[in-house]
């Protein structure tokens, strides 16, 4: 089973000089497996920060990050590289991919990294890059690739190496809306069918059409969490209608531990 | 594993931007060509001037006290050398004469420059007389005989058995005198130029000298050359013979040959050209792997946000610097090696002397040298800045 992400009373300051900054205001979120989530919020509201704190990258002022049983902000400088390494996957705005590797060898090299390069996770990066449209693309270097190609790329790389959490920063930031819309929902597809939790930090609220919940920041401060469809879908600038929920998560589900999830990730005994 | 990944991405990068990095090794190349020549030039002149000195066979060499230890200053004479026999611990000595004669021999292109050689006078059986590699030793102190060395048979195409005629100018005339030659030995330079050794008295009858044959005088040579009983006991022979002989001064070869006429500013000279040149050679390494670090700083600190841990980034980079450097090295030794087919053979260039392994063994060391900014810069890389976040 997939581990739960869970942050409490996250805090992050940072000392400019004289002055203390809240960057990341006590924050609690609980995020579960199979879940695509957007933090959006405006420049400086702190969804950087946050989802530095949550990949292990950044520690917290204050608060715990736990992902499964683990607890992320106890760890040290080699815990946390090697638990990067193993249980997130990363898709970056920019300096995404490594120049010098093909696309094939930028998705294996997660698999190099794990020490677990072999026959069956090769076929499975070729797979997944297949699926992604890039089949005819393996031997390119990412100088060969286009805006879109490239997010792909890393989004197979995010993947591979079957992390309990994936996040994207901007993922959409240098392509247009039409490919921007194509690559979150190619993303949102395999979070879903693999079971896994997706971030994705955004400003563009049209980039919210797929995903299952909206974290909303401002000034650090959790402003708030949209999980219903037709707000999510009116954010995102669509008509709204009815849509069919995405794996039923608007209607809550029913988890192995015998608790309902309920969309804004409050978790409720489930009746027998 | 995290060798085999950093060694995975390092030479990946390598290939991918082959082109940068030859042209960094080639510059190393240029680099070690000229760091091996002047190794190879520093010990080419100083075998030159010292080979000789350096191979003889007694530990001790004595001079006259005036001479500054400068060979063709010092004048010495029969009697000390009795005296220096009879010093307790002495188990042999030889006296040595030098001078610069011209010679001619058979065959020799009557157009040519004349080449002069060091003539130098030994005791036959005693130190200072050189082991021939072929034919005979020298047979007693005034035999008509010569042993040459192999640069002189090289020269000359004289072989054993062949007759040279020493060309000499005494009290202002030309005298010729031949000699046959009897053996051949090796390494044995001096003053500049190849060594013919003759019989002592043989010496002082064909060395240019004021007056013709012969002189009235007492036969006079250069230096001695000591053979210890103990080699060990050298600090306190050297008192010894300085108290018991008079009018000597006395030092080992070693300082002999570093006192030669200059000996050490050639050699600082050279010194300091190496030193400097491997200075450059640090400084374009260094900042060559500094660029390239500053312009991969973002692609570093994605790896590291990934998981690449600071050992396997710090890997990959040294096994970049190293794999350049080494790649530099090979080629500029294999360029000095080519062009030293090339050169003449009276050139003074020995690359075979530990000048010139120590030269290639500091210029493997100057890429690591050099890289260590960068790799200090890279280690430093912080993950966040993937995120576009840097504290």
């Amino acid at each position: 089973m997939k581990s739960t992400l869970a942050t409490k009373n996250i805090t992050k300051q940072y000392q400019l000089d004289e002055a203390t900054i809240t960057a990341v205001d006590n924050i609690s979120l609980e995020l579960f497996p199979g879940e695509f989530v957007a933090l959006v919020g405006p420049s400086g509201s702190g969804k950087t920060s946050m989802l530095a704190m949550i990949a292990g990258l950044l520690s917290p002022t204050s608060g715990q990050i736990m992902l499964g049983g683990e607890e992320i902000s106890q760890m040290s400088e080699a815990q946390l590289t090697a638990f990067r390494r193993r249980k997130i996957g990363f898709t970056f705005q920019s300096n995404n991919l490594v120049p010098f590797l093909n696309v094939q060898e930028n998705v294996e090299l997660m698999l190099r990294l794990n020490g677990r390069y072999d026959k069956e996770g090769r076929a499975r990066a070729v797979e997944l890059l297949q699926r992604l449209g890039l089949g005819e693309r393996l031997n390119n270097l990412p100088s060969q690739l286009s805006g879109g190609q490239k997010q792909r790329v890393a989004i197979a790389r995010s993947l591979i190496h079957d992390p309990d959490l994936v996040l994207a920063d901007e993922p959409t930031a240098s392509l247009d809306t039409t490919l921007a819309y194509q690559v979150v929902e190619t993303f949102a597809e395999l979070i879903h069918e693999q079971n896994r939790i997706g971030i994705m930090v955004t400003h563009d609220l049209r980039m919210c059409r797929h995903v299952d919940r909206v974290i909303q920041m401002v000034d650090g401060r959790l402003e708030g969490i949209i999980s219903d469809r037709a707000e999510i879908e009116a954010l995102a600038g669509l008509e709204s209608h009815p849509t069919p929920a995405r794996n039923g998560h608007s209607h809550g589900k029913i988890k192995q531990n015998g608790y309902i999830q309920t969309p804004t990730g409050i978790m409720t005994p489930a009746l027998s | 594993m995290t060798v085999s990944v950093s060694l995975f991405l390092a030479f990946k990068e390598l290939w991918r931007n082959r082109g940068r990095f030859f042209l960094v090794s080639l510059v190393i190349a240029l680099i070690t060509l000229l760091v091996i020549f002047l190794a190879g030039l520093g010990e080419g002149l100083a075998a030159a001037n010292k080979e000789y000195l350096s191979n003889l066979e007694g530990e001790l060499v004595v001079f006259q006290d005036q001479a500054n230890l400068a060979v063709l200053s010092s004048q010495l004479s029969r009697s000390s050398m009795n005296d220096i026999r009879r010093v307790p611990g002495v188990a042999d000595a030889g006296a040595i004469g030098t001078s610069s004669v011209f010679i001619e021999y058979p065959g020799m292109d009557p157009e040519a420059e004349p080449v002069s050689y060091s003539l130098v006078g030994v005791e036959p059986g005693h130190p200072g007389e050189p082991a021939v590699i072929s034919g005979e030793q020298l047979a007693g102190l005034r035999a008509n005989e010569v042993v040459i060395d192999e640069r002189v048979a090289k020269q000359t195409n004289l072989q054993v058995g062949d007759t040279l005629t020493v060309k000499s100018t005494q009290g202002g005339i030309d005298e010729f005198y031949p000699l046959t030659v009897v053996g051949v030995t090796d390494s044995q330079q001096y003053f500049f130029q190849a060594s013919i050794f003759v019989p002592l008295f043989t010496w002082d009858n064909v060395r240019p000298k004021p007056s013709v044959g012969n002189g009235q005088n007492e036969l006079t040579y250069n230096i001695v050359n000591v053979q210890l009983e103990n080699p060990a006991d050298e600090a306190a022979m050297i008192d010894r013979l300085q108290s018991q002989v008079s009018g000597v001064e006395v030092v080992n070869v070693v300082t002999a040959y570093e006192n030669s006429p200059g000996y050490a500013e050639q050699q600082s000279t050279l010194n300091t050209q190496r030193g400097f040149t491997l200075l450059i050679g640090v400084l374009v390494v260094g900042g060559f792997f500094q660029i390239q670090t500053l312009q991969k700083v973002g692609q570093v600190g994605m790896l590291k946000a990934l998981g690449a841990s600071n050992p396997l980034v710090a890997l990959a980079a040294i096994t970049q610097i190293v794999g350049t450097n080494m790649l530099g090295v090979t080629i500029g030794a294999l360029a000095t090696l080519l062009l030293a087919l090339g050169l003449p053979s009276n050139i003074p260039i020995i690359f075979t002397g530990p000048q010139v392994v120590i030269a290639i063994l500091t210029l493997l060391l100057i890429g690591p040298l050099g890289g260590l900014v960068s790799i200090r810069f890279l280690v430093r890389v912080e993950p966040l800045r993937a995120l576009g976040l840097a504290s």
